[in-house]
């Protein structure tokens, strides 16, 4: 493992995590002061999959995101700064105050959208990858979605017409124990989620989804097997989730101590640090200078959002259509 | 003498022209090739009732079938539009919407205002409506008012051949989600329809029978329906002036105002139920913007608040036809 991923791409590699994580802890604590409006659902523990899986693509490639997209978002190159304002509900944010977190995206870095429907991505991603196939660009989409959404008609509806078209598609399916507040042991009988691949002659895998690394080379198998027209994945990642379903939520769905647990020895950032230290590939410092770059990017984004002007009434109106 | 062309070849011939001219359009749906994977001939169907039959042999992989999988392929038909091609989808019968309905209200219709006026969906998405075929309560309905009230998405309701192929030029071209409505009974239906390819703009009705007593507007087969009874009621010495909308969104409110500034009434037909229809939409536009020029109730006339049964003597009793127009027009002309 890791052997392939020279010097830049590992510190690449910790430095969307730490964004990611620093970027959602940040909201979490925004959020408590009531200036940040609406629904948010935070990335925070999933970072390994976002990252792990958005390193193998390129400009080209779409992702289709879920309502608990903001690390998606990171990983695929949006702007940091653009994003904050857009959660914050501002006109210079990345849809112009119109997204929110549930709705924020960014077309042309490839991201397609954070989405308020349960399921809704599947399809839309069948969709971009059928583009990709007659443009004949080598491109691939990625729909991420929840143990949740593993079980809308969309998600298996998506699964079968993506190998009746041998699209190439990766299925990313992030497992983080929870659909809301209902337990994955409820809400999906089989062992794991990609057991349900088999069903459609797909090839199935599920990873552990804090380990970086394990994301990494199994997302690189398969979309390397979809970009040689080998056809779709599904890839589970088995991962947590360090926050509630939405900002506001007491979790009292959970067992007593269990965030404080999966902190400890669950955590995508600390497993990726042990990882890289015991093997001399970086060295702590290294990693520490990103923490501190991070950290600034993160206060620079927040004080812009927070300075950045509001819609103007008229563009109530505007945005609707192209041409009416 | 020009060439005639039925409606349901005015469509075929729109999308064989529009995939000529532009590679990026495809065409999907249930058996819109009709015979993948099927040991007999491909292009065996072209479309349940053959509209786009032909056009596999010309288009090849650009014209694709799916499984029966609605949510799947509108859905795939949207992504693909968000990514620089423009998908022409087949769902079979409008009453099958509802199984894929978020693709079309929460996905295609809000992309462009969500993402802050970046995202293009240039999908069209047609779809048969309509009563008649004794094809009873999930089969006949029209449905497009329930399109027509979300924002993002335009509402194509052709009333005949000409209309059929510059539509849904225009819509192919557009660079917004369309919905396009084909009145199943109206497919053999012959007219005048150019040989060379023709948009028509969006939001301009036609003005199909001048008249200066009564004001009928109409949508789909019920402007066939409508300029029979205008017709009839000519030869009693009524004199109705015919409007059809073509599109209900955009929806030309100005032309509608103007023939009722001139007519003083106004009857309204409308296949589609009468809660919250377009009937019921006009009617409110004009009790709104033209109420000082009205001699006369609105009168709507469409099918009662009930679902298309499938008894023949029934279905006739539910659909608006010419008789009862023409009774809707006398009780207002006196």
């Amino acid at each position: 493992m890791a052997t392939q991923l020279d010097k830049t791409n590992l510190l690449n590699a910790y430095r969307t995590m730490k964004q990611i994580r620093e970027f959602e802890e940040r909201v979490h604590v925004e959020f408590a002061t009531g200036d940040i409006p609406g629904f948010v659902h935070l990335y925070a523990g999933e970072e390994a999959v976002a990252t792990g899986v958005c390193m193998h693509l390129n400009q080209r490639d779409k992702i289709a995101s879920t309502h608990r997209g903001h690390g998606h978002c990171i990983a695929k190159g949006v702007d940091i700064d653009a994003m904050m304002a857009e959660i914050y509900g501002k006109r210079t944010g990345s849809c112009g105050g119109k997204g929110g977190s549930m709705h924020i995206a960014d077309i042309s870095k490839g991201m397609m959208g954070a989405n308020g429907i349960v399921g809704a991505g599947p399809p839309l991603i069948c969709g971009a990858a059928l583009a990709a196939k007659f443009k004949g660009d080598q491109g691939v989409g990625v729909a991420f979605f929840g143990d949740g959404a593993s079980n809308q008609g969309t998600t298996f509806e998506s699964l079968n017409l993506s190998m009746v078209w041998k699209l190439p598609v990766l299925f990313g399916a992030e497992n983080n124990g929870y659909a809301e507040s209902t337990g994955v042991k409820f809400n999906v009988p089989t062992a794991n989620i990609s057991d349900r691949a088999a069903g459609f002659g797909m090839p199935g895998i599920t990873v552990d989804g804090n380990d970086f690394f394990a994301v990494y080379e199994a997302a690189g198998e398969a979309i390397k097997r979809a970009r040689a027209g080998g056809g779709p994945t599904l890839l589970e990642c088995k991962t947590n989730r360090f926050f509630g379903h939405f900002e506001g939520d007491a979790m009292t769905y959970r067992a007593k101590g269990e965030v404080k647990d999966l902190r400890e020895r669950c955590d995508a950032l600390k497993i990726f640090s042990t990882q890289v230290t015991s093997r001399g590939l970086l060295s702590q410092e290294e990693m520490t200078t990103i923490d501190s770059e991070v950290k600034a990017a993160i206060d620079k984004a927040v004080a812009l959002a927070k300075a950045a002007p509001n819609p103007t009434a008229a563009d109530l109106l505007t945005d609707v259509y192209i041409a009416y | 003498m020009a060439r005639k062309l039925s409606f349901k070849d005015a469509i075929n011939e729109a999308i064989a022209q529009e995939m000529e001219r532009d590679q990026s359009v495809i065409v999907m749906g249930e058996d819109n090739v009709g015979g993948a994977g099927s040991p007999g001939e491909m292009d065996a169907w072209g479309g349940v009732l053959g509209v786009t039959k032909g056009l596999y042999p010309k288009f090849g992989e650009r014209v694709m079938d799916t499984p029966i999988s609605e949510s799947a392929f509108i859905g795939a038909a949207i992504g693909a539009a968000s990514c620089g091609m423009r998908p022409i989808a087949e769902l079979m019968f409008v009453d099958f919407m509802g199984v894929c309905f978020d693709q079309i209200y929460n996905q295609a219709a809000k992309f462009r205002y969500m993402f802050g006026g970046k995202a293009e969906t240039p999908v069209v998405i047609r779809t048969m409506i309509g009563g008649g075929f004794r094809a009873a309560a999930q089969h006949s309905q029209c449905l497009y008012p329930i399109f027509t009230h979300i924002p993002g998405l335009k509402c194509v309701i052709p009333s005949g051949p000409y209309e059929a192929k510059g539509l849904l030029i225009q819509a192919i071209r557009d660079n917004d989600p369309v919905i396009f409505f084909e009145h199943k009974a109206m497919y053999a239906l012959k007219a005048e329809v150019p040989e060379e390819p023709y948009a028509l703009p969006f939001g301009e009705a036609k003005l199909l029978r001048s008249g200066e007593q009564v004001t009928i507007v109409a949508f789909g087969l019920m402007v066939q329906r409508a300029l029979q009874a205008a017709e009839a009621l000519a030869n009693n010495g009524i004199d109705c002036e015919v409007v059809d909308p073509r599109t209900t969104s955009p929806l030309d409110e100005t032309t509608i105002l103007q023939s009722v500034a001139k007519t003083g009434r106004l009857v309204v037909v409308d296949e589609a139920y009468p809660r919250c229809g377009m009937a019921a939409d006009i009617s409110a536009l004009v009790a709104q913007k033209g109420f000082e020029s009205l001699q006369a109730p609105v009168i709507m006339v469409t099918p009662p608040h009930v679902p298309p049964p499938f008894n023949g003597a029934l279905e006739d009793l539910y659909m608006p036809d010419s008789a009862r127009i023409e009774a809707a027009v006398q009780s207002i002309v006196k």
